[in-house]
């Protein structure tokens, strides 16, 4: 298969906390892949690892740069910035900056990076701004969006420098019913339309059966099952199946390790 | 009773802090270049810094040359030597109070606004957004911000020491009556250049110094609500134990 990132045998740890021990991943070229787990299973670490933000304790993180595969880890500065021109990231709130309206929010990058005018700028914004549905609130600051809005802003300028990856942290989480759909369109289409390679972190196990080619589910550091959200669904895996149904008890336990409660109670 | 293992921990915490603000200087400078590419976001943030405290400073000033006034007057006609009054609040206003007054008024208006953006940028993700589109933050945030800070508080000294001095004049002559020809005469009389340039050196090096330390706080600010609000008050207190500290150094080095 024709894969965009391979990661291998990646460890990573947190103040002596291991998040990953022995990841492997894939993440096929053109397709929507997700990455789910409980929360705390470090899929935003997993993120800001593929964006250079963090680096692997051991094991790699690699991408496709013209024929061969890069290892991420490896990189100086100037190379891991020369690499993050090639994706877009939506970040869970947002991020947008706030005191630049939409339009300067979208246009950010464009500004910052390149060098075009004004004239080629204008047109390139309301364009990213129309494709998710909100070239209408070009002058207004982000304050005065709501939180689907501030994602599809979010979205446009992740588009604006026209990336081959994009990487979504949770784009579903505190969303009404109608801007959930409207996020999960516009995940789909931009994906198809522009060829996209696309990363969704979520625990919405719903949303994402709807919408991934190819899941991945975390937990303990490992990637403990994979496949097409149709065939996750069926595992044998009793984690799988407790994450995949939603239960509030099984191998994740619903108490967090506590001693003896009576003696608690007792004050012992 | 203190323990000694908590003295050292402090200790090095306090140098451990010492050596990454350092480092951060370094960063900073290196990219720094981007006040010459783009003067333009520097200057946005001489006006946030530098045009937006001047009424606290103006009006702190004048108070300030006020009381120097009256209380000059009120020492100096114990010796019968009020004619020496410009003389002595160019003085006191110039190597001393000028800068650091002006450095702690700067420290609480400018400071804590710095830190408390820059903080707030990271808790809400701004600042990683940023790394991601492959835009350096320190490049573009904190490095305009740091220039402007520096550029501005020296700026903000001369117009203290403008005012003060004004008030002072005000109280002493037009009010309680010292020659007016003896103050400005006396004060030409003097104050030496090198008097001037201890103030500026003083005001440039203190300028370098709060707004490091407003941006260092605020860029490395735990990224939540308290988070921030710690950085601020930190902010805050570092700069005025710093002010003082590098005051009475400078003093010492140059008298």
């Amino acid at each position: 298969m024709d894969n965009l990132i391979e990661i291998k045998n990646l460890h990573f740890k947190r103040a002596d906390r291991p998040i990953f021990a022995g990841l492997d991943l894939d993440i096929p070229r053109g397709k929507v892949t997700a990455i789910m787990g409980p929360s705390g299973t470090g899929k935003t670490t997993l993120l800001r690892m593929i964006t250079g933000q963090l680096r692997a304790g051991q094991g790699s993180v690699r991408i496709a740069d013209g024929d061969g595969m890069t290892d991420i880890g490896t990189l100086d500065r100037d190379a891991i910035y020369r690499l993050r021109r090639r994706m877009g990231m939506l970040f869970q709130n947002s991020a947008l900056l706030t005191d630049l309206d939409v339009f300067e929010n979208v246009a950010f990058p464009l500004r910052e990076i390149t060098d075009l005018p004004d004239r080629l700028i204008r047109p390139i914004v309301l364009m990213k701004l129309e494709a998710v549905g909100l070239r209408g609130a070009a002058g207004l600051m982000p304050s005065e969006l709501s939180g689907g809005m501030g994602r599809r802003v979010a979205m446009a300028r992740a588009l604006v420098m026209d990336p081959e990856l994009l990487l979504y942290d949770e784009p579903f989480s505190g969303l009404d019913p109608i801007s959930l759909g409207v996020i999960l369109r516009l995940i789909r289409e931009t994906n198809d339309v522009l060829g996209l390679t696309s990363i969704v972190v979520s625990h919405d196990v719903e949303e994402i059966a709807r919408l991934a080619d190819y899941c991945y589910v975390i937990a303990e550091g490992r990637a403990i099952a994979h496949g097409p959200p149709a065939e996750l669904a069926r595992s044998e895996s009793d984690l799988v199946r407790q994450f995949m149904a939603g239960a509030a008890d099984g191998p994740v336990p619903f108490h967090y390790p506590a001693g003896d409660f009576a003696r608690d109670l007792a004050g012992d | 009773m203190v323990q000694p293992g908590s003295i050292v921990g402090g200790l090095l915490g306090f140098l451990g802090k010492l050596g990454a603000s350092v480092y951060f200087l370094g960063e900073i400078l290196r990219q720094s270049g981007i006040g010459i590419a783009r003067p333009r976001l520097v200057v946005e943030q001489i006006h946030n810094a530098g045009v937006l405290s001047l009424v606290i400073i103006m009006t702190s000033g004048l108070f300030v040359g006020m009381v120097l006034g009256l209380q000059g007057v009120d020492a100096l006609s114990r010796l019968r030597q009020e004619d020496i009054l410009g003389a002595s609040v160019a003085l006191v206003l110039l190597k001393e109070l000028g800068p650091v007054v002006t450095a702690l008024l700067f420290a609480g208006r400018a400071g804590t606004a710095l830190a408390s953006e820059i903080g707030l940028m990271r808790a809400t993700d701004q600042l990683s957004a940023m790394e991601v589109m492959a835009i350096d933050p320190v490049r573009r945030i904190v490095a305009p911000r740091f220039l402007g800070g520096a550029i501005s508080l020296p700026l903000l000294t001369g117009v203290f020491n403008v005012v003060g001095i004004l008030g002072a004049w005000f109280i002493g002559v037009y009010v309680l009556g010292v020659d007016n020809g003896a103050f400005w005469s006396q004060m030409q009389e003097y104050v030496d250049p090198e008097d001037i340039w201890e103030g500026i050196f003083k005001s440039a090096a203190f300028g370098v110094a709060a707004s490091l330390i407003a941006v260092f706080e605020g860029y490395n600010a735990v990224p939540t609500a308290e988070g921030v609000g710690l950085a601020t008050t930190r902010t805050v207190v570092t700069t005025s134990i710093v002010i003082l500290m590098l005051d009475y150094v400078i003093t010492a080095a140059l008298l």
